[in-house]
């Protein structure tokens, strides 16, 4: 007979009461490894959908000039001669230590046309990038092919385009293929048109006036990838657009802190459980410690007895709460996500974590319980003598 | 050698107005090998003196020296230890624990020594048949009789063979016949070199006793 098979007796023997405690601890570990799994999977697809959001970086040619447009109102007036990128030199941007971070670049060439002797301004994209980098861009129409042209709200009111309009800019037959639905961007003011076209009605072959990008670093500041890039391009001036930025930043962080916030509750809450049941359990069973100590046992076997049986509980706890977490990640990808094809990250160091947490918990929560036991005064718990 | 000295021993309960003297000013011997009986009117204050001589109950006055060893000069943990070396007790109630059977119950004062299980095993098993039980290890306290409780009980009071055995009222709950067996059980053994100290109401109990000590309000009244 040894204080670890007296333990396990006791908890074999008190089904009931080891059951609560399993539940409650198992409940609370179950909870916290849900919602850690589901806020990682859901910050992962938060993120994976942000990236969609649009660019969030802008690489323009280097200038001493200031800008006299605000908020869409231009000062006129001025008018400068600007610099443009090379597209080969943007090949660089790809090998930036956070390469992989980029979801899209888009490369833009910018140049005045003349339309039904109205100037317009036109546009050379990457319609493929495009779809990331302006995802709430709707065409009416179909997106242009190679020589199609599309037009802004805007610019094909003014200058009454529909779908299928033939038109002549600058020498060049092109036929406006799509509407852009009305995006309330200076987009709605421009006609679009692929790269190479554009280049090429534009006189500007293998320039870019301006590039977008789309990129989102949870690991890494977007300081740290505006560097990065600026030193692949070094007469290119690079900008993040910091609102958009910290908007997605904290809508993450946002999210895991109110995941954060709920674990601690409900650990909270099973400590309490494993904390009354422990506590009910010892004065249930003060007459076996008044006997314990009456034989011979010392304070520090009584707690050890305690505390084994709080081990073995919150051992148990622990990995029941881990695959019930997961479980119930899983289905809460179903119900809640809207996606449940999300992947469920089983990780071993979260197991471990799980069973670290559930231990300390369990035997956190058995301390104040082992003491009470521990301190029990022999006569009066036995009452015999 | 004298076994269990007792000098000046008193004990108070509660405070102020509240103040109930238990024991007063006791002074008694006890030698090695000795069967004592303490009688006494409930509430005389006899399970008081059975408690301070088990090292359980602290005197408010007076000392306890068993084997030399002065008891409540130990701190609490070292006592523990003493209860374990040096006593073995009797429970009116048997106080077995009803999840282990009765080899395991017999066992328990060996849990926190370092042995090898066979041997912690091959102890309780002598102890068992010691007692008559020697069939019956495997079977669970409410699988069995208030007599063979009784002598689970004792066979755990001597698994570890102490030096002194502290019984308090043995045969309170149970019939003349079982009471008879379990009195002859406790000579056989105070036969064998235990010392026993015994509190009880009976006086055909109290007849297999060398000596009696009788406890009225609190003082030893004579000695028999």
């Amino acid at each position: 007979m040894t204080l670890k098979q007296i333990a396990i007796r006791n908890l074999l023997r008190r089904k009931g009461k080891a059951a609560l405690i399993l539940c409650g601890l198992a409940l609370g570990i179950g909870t916290v490894i849900s919602v850690i799994t589901y806020a990682d999977a859901v910050t992962g697809d938060i993120k994976h959908k942000l990236e969609k959001y649009g660019a969030n970086i802008l690489v323009v040619p280097r200038t001493e000039s200031l800008s006299l447009n605000y908020g869409g109102i231009n000062m006129g007036g001025i008018s400068f001669e600007m610099q443009e990128l090379y597209e080969a030199d943007l090949a660089r941007v790809h090998q930036i230590k956070n390469a992989r971070n980029i979801a899209a670049m888009g490369p833009v060439v910018l140049g005045a046309v003349k339309v039904n002797d109205r100037p317009v301004m036109l546009a050379g994209v990457d319609f493929e990038e495009a779809r990331i980098l302006k995802p709430w861009w709707q065409v009416n129409g179909r997106p242009p092919a190679a020589d199609g042209l599309l037009a802004g709200a805007e610019a094909a009111r003014v200058l009454e385009l529909q779908a299928g309009a033939r038109i002549n800019i600058q020498g060049h037959p092109m036929t406006i293929q799509g509407v852009l639905k009305p995006t309330g961007s200076q987009d709605d003011q421009l006609l679009f048109a692929s790269l190479p076209a554009a280049q090429r009605v534009l006189d500007k072959p293998g320039r870019v006036s301006m590039v977008e990008v789309a990129a989102l670093c949870t690991a890494c500041p977007i300081e740290d990838m505006v560097r990065q890039i600026s030193e692949a391009l070094p007469g290119a001036k690079v900008m993040a657009i910091q609102q958009v930025v910290q908007g997605r930043m904290e809508t993450l962080m946002q999210f895991k802190k109110f995941s954060f916030g709920v674990s601690v509750i409900v650990i909270l809450i099973g400590s309490l459980v494993v904390l009354v049941t422990m506590t009910g359990s010892v004065r249930e069973r003060k007459e076996e410690i008044g006997v314990f100590r009456a034989i011979g046992f010392r304070k520090q076997h009584v707690m050890r007895i305690i505390l084994i049986e709080a081990t073995l509980i919150s051992m148990c706890a622990g990995l029941i709460g881990y695959v019930a977490g997961m479980g119930a990640t899983k289905l809460a990808f179903y119900f809640f996500s809207g996606n449940p094809s999300m992947a469920l990250p089983w990780n071993l160091p979260l197991a471990a974590a799980a069973m670290g947490l559930a231990l300390a918990v369990g035997l956190a929560a058995s301390i104040y319980p082992a003491l009470a036991a521990a301190h029990m005064d022999p006569n009066d718990a036995l009452r015999a003598l | 050698m004298s076994t269990i000295i007792g000098q000046s021993l008193s004990k108070l309960y509660g405070h102020g107005d509240a103040t109930v003297m238990a024991i007063e000013d006791m002074d008694f011997q006890i030698t090695s090998g000795e069967f004592v009986g303490i009688m006494g009117e409930s509430g005389a204050g006899k399970s008081t003196l059975l408690a301070i001589m088990g090292a359980m109950n602290a005197p408010t006055q007076g000392s306890l020296t068993v084997e030399g060893i002065d008891v409540y000069g130990l701190d609490s943990e070292r006592r523990a230890d003493f209860r374990r070396e040096f006593l073995g007790f009797i429970f009116q109630s048997f106080h077995l624990i009803p999840y282990l059977n009765l080899e395991e119950n017999v066992m328990l004062p060996l849990a926190t020594i370092r042995a090898p299980r066979r041997r912690k095993q091959a102890m309780a098993r002598e102890a068992l048949a010691a007692v008559g039980l020697g069939d019956k290890g495997h079977r669970l306290p409410g699988e069995i009789s208030g007599g063979e409780k009784e002598r689970t009980a004792i066979a755990r009071a001597i698994v570890n063979q102490p030096p002194v055995i502290l019984a308090d009222e043995p045969t309170g709950n149970l019939d003349s016949k079982t009471s008879g067996e379990i009195m002859r059980l406790l000579q056989e053994l105070n036969g064998k070199g235990s010392t026993i100290v015994m509190v009880t109401h009976s006086r055909e109990c109290a007849c297999y006793a060398d000596r009696i000590m009788h406890v009225a309000d609190g003082r030893l009244a004579e000695a028999a």
